[in-house]
């Protein structure tokens, strides 16, 4: 009876093994490829999720990501066309796309990742020092269009346009490097520079020459304040001599046009008899002129004394 | 399967001794399946179920039913939080005061401006997973992605703005750039994220270019002091010189209305004193003469009456000095 027993658990046990060993699952994220003592099946690749039946033993499943995953290029120092050193880092986002292929090419991502950075740092390379520094920086040209500020000192390059621009040298890199991938059945989605800088040594002179630019938009404003101080001023004296000038002319008309009414009145009534008023104004003008203490010598043939001298005068 | 299982069931009924625990272990066993079959999503969550790896249904709030564990399996991903990524900075405590990390991570803040000038850039971005079954199985590291997108459209925004405008003016117009791009990017990706914000948060001119940024702001202070300080110049004497010239004026107008005045005044006494004058021509000139005369005559101090005639006996007269000198 026990050996009954043995015999009956270990053939349970082969039993398990072998449905075990013919059913498999394809999870969402995966794809496999099938292979049989090595060499893959009539259509070896599946891609659907799900539970499936397989030969026991003589098939081997290969499974792969099916996801985008990530490609991160290590940091280049580049010289761009116009001579200058940036470090530029880039990403890329790929899939296996054929993974027999795949299989058959590299075999695991980690040798995947090792072919991406052949081909995308190299044509990175390529593309980024066949460019000018704008060109790599800027996208489009709406820096040239753009109506400059009154902080904005600019270099000689400013108001240069681009040819490509950043979204056209990625593009180009893409297509490139898409075209060399496809061989290990990756596809490239997309390469991304992720950062873009000038070298250590490159910054130094980037930033004296920012402080430098600062330093003369500063004069510039210290200097305009100067200059509209100056014009203020310059007005001030304006607006007062105009003020005080027109005052002054408006008074003496006003002036003028009573001293001629006066005299014109005057005139009038004195004209009616000049000899009187000739008279009158006289004497008013002896007893305003003549004094205390004034000598005075008259005639005895002055209306006044003329009685001293002889009573009948006439 | 189910066979072996009832196999096992009658056999550990036959051993008596082993039979009573492998019951109890049966019994948990099914209570475990059982329980597996039972799920339970809370609000603002999403339940992925694979059966056998494949994706077969998403289920929302509630208690639901599924096949036992190994068959069917169950992933849980919050699709209402709204997450947090943040560049060029980290939060090391969120609170009443947050703290945030000492270290600068200048390698994700730097970048370069399109008039080829750095400026330091932190920001953040908010989003929330907007389609779970996107997010679990199209990108590996859908995080990682976005960070990595974020910081590729941030630079790429940037490059197409001056230092002016990315430190001044253009933030908000850069940040929504930054949304509307990093979208379009994660749509293209199927990340199956939705970006909720980007918010710019510091942005500064690298350290050592600082003072300079300084001193351009303190100049265009200076500008205006200086203008100000005229301005107040001029107002301190403009408007006071007009009121004096108001003043002169009126002061003009005033010498009008008297000299005007005064001559019809003397005009109307003298034509009034000519018409009396003229009824006695003599008696009156001679009436006046000598009413003037009485009125000088006492108050000259030496008063000297010579004939005419006598010529010789006027030799010499002493003019007072006092006179002159008075």
């Amino acid at each position: 009876m026990p050996g009954k027993k043995v015999i009956f658990y270990i053939f349970l046990l082969v039993v398990l093994i072998f449905i075990g060993n013919s059913i498999y699952t394809i999870n969402e994220t995966e794809q496999v490829v099938i292979t049989q003592f090595g060499d893959p099946i009539d259509n070896a690749i599946k891609k659907d999720a799900g539970l499936y039946l397989k030969a026991p033993f003589i098939w081997e499943i290969h499974r792969f990501e099916k996801r985008f995953q990530k490609w991160d290029g290590y940091p280049n120092q580049i010289p761009t066309k116009d001579k200058k050193y940036i470090w530029v880092d880039t990403t890329a986002r790929w899939r296996i796309m054929d993974p027999l292929k795949f299989l058959k090419s590299v075999g695991n991502e980690q040798n995947a990742l090792g072919r991406l950075d052949d081909i995308i740092d190299s044509t990175t390379r390529d593309l980024v020092s066949r460019n000018l520094l704008i060109d790599v920086v800027r996208s489009t040209n709406r820096l040239t269009t753009l109506e400059s500020s009154e902080e904005d000192v600019h270099q000689e390059e400013f108001r240069e346009t681009i040819t490509f621009g950043q979204k056209a040298i990625l593009e180009q890199i893409l297509a490139s490097a898409k075209k060399l991938a496809l061989q290990y059945g990756i596809e490239l989605l997309d390469v991304r520079i992720k950062r873009i800088n000038y070298i250590e040594q490159v910054l130094v002179k980037v930033y004296e020459r920012m402080i430098s630019e600062r330093k003369r938009i500063a004069e510039q404003y210290r200097s305009e304040g100067q200059g509209k101080k100056a014009e203020i001023s310059g007005l001030k004296e304006k607006d007062l001599r105009k003020i005080r000038s027109v005052a002054y002319k408006t008074a003496q008309e006003i002036i003028g046009k009573a001293d001629a009414e006066a005299t014109r009145v005057y005139a009038e009534a004195y004209n009616k008899d000049p000899e009187f008023y000739a008279f009158v104004k006289s004497l008013e003008t002896y007893s305003q002129t003549v004094k205390s203490n004034n000598v005075l010598i008259m005639s005895t043939e002055s209306d006044y004394y003329k009685y001293l001298k002889n009573i009948k005068a006439r | 399967m189910a066979r072996y299982n009832t196999y096992d069931l009658t056999e550990s009924f036959k051993n008596f001794k082993v039979g009573k625990y492998l019951t109890v272990i049966w019994v948990i066993i099914a209570f475990i399946i059982l329980i597996s079959c039972m799920y339970q999503i809370g609000p603002g969550e999403a339940g992925i179920i694979q059966r056998f790896g494949k994706h077969v249904r998403t289920t929302h709030a509630g208690l639901h039913l599924k096949l036992p564990a190994g068959i069917e399996k169950l992933t849980k991903v919050n699709i209402e939080h709204v997450f947090k990524e943040e560049f060029g900075y980290r939060t090391r405590k969120a609170g009443v005061v947050t703290e945030y990390e000492d270290k600068k991570y200048q390698e994700e803040s730097l970048m370069l401006t399109g008039d080829l000038n750095c400026a330091e850039v932190e920001w953040i971005v908010q989003f929330k997973i907007a389609e779970p079954e996107k997010y679990l199985f199209k990108v590996r590291r859908p995080e990682t992605t976005l960070r990595d997108l974020s910081e590729a459209v941030t630079r790429q925004v940037i490059g197409d703005r001056t230092v002016t405008e990315v430190l001044t003016v253009g933030r908000e117009e850069i940040a929504n750039q930054i949304q509307l791009q990093l979208q379009e990017l994660i749509n293209l990706y199927e990340v199956g994220i939705k970006v909720i914000t980007v918010k710019l948060q510091d942005v500064n001119p690298p350290d050592p270019v600082k003072p300079a940024f300084n001193e351009v702001n303190e100049a265009k202070q200076e500008k205006e002091r200086s203008i100000n300080q005229a301005w107040e110049d001029y107002n301190k004497v403009v408007p006071r010189a007009e009121g004096e010239a108001q003043q002169i004026i009126a002061e003009a107008e005033g010498y009008e209305q008297e000299r005007v005045n005064r001559a019809l005044g003397e005009a109307k006494r003298f034509s009034s004193v000519l018409e009396e004058y003229r009824k006695a021509p003599e008696v009156t000139k001679q009436r006046l003469y000598l009413e003037t005369l009485n009125e000088i005559i006492p108050q000259v101090k030496q008063i000297y009456v010579i004939d005419p005639a006598q010529k010789s006996v006027i030799p010499f007269i002493p003019l007072p000095k006092t006179s002159e000198t008075q």
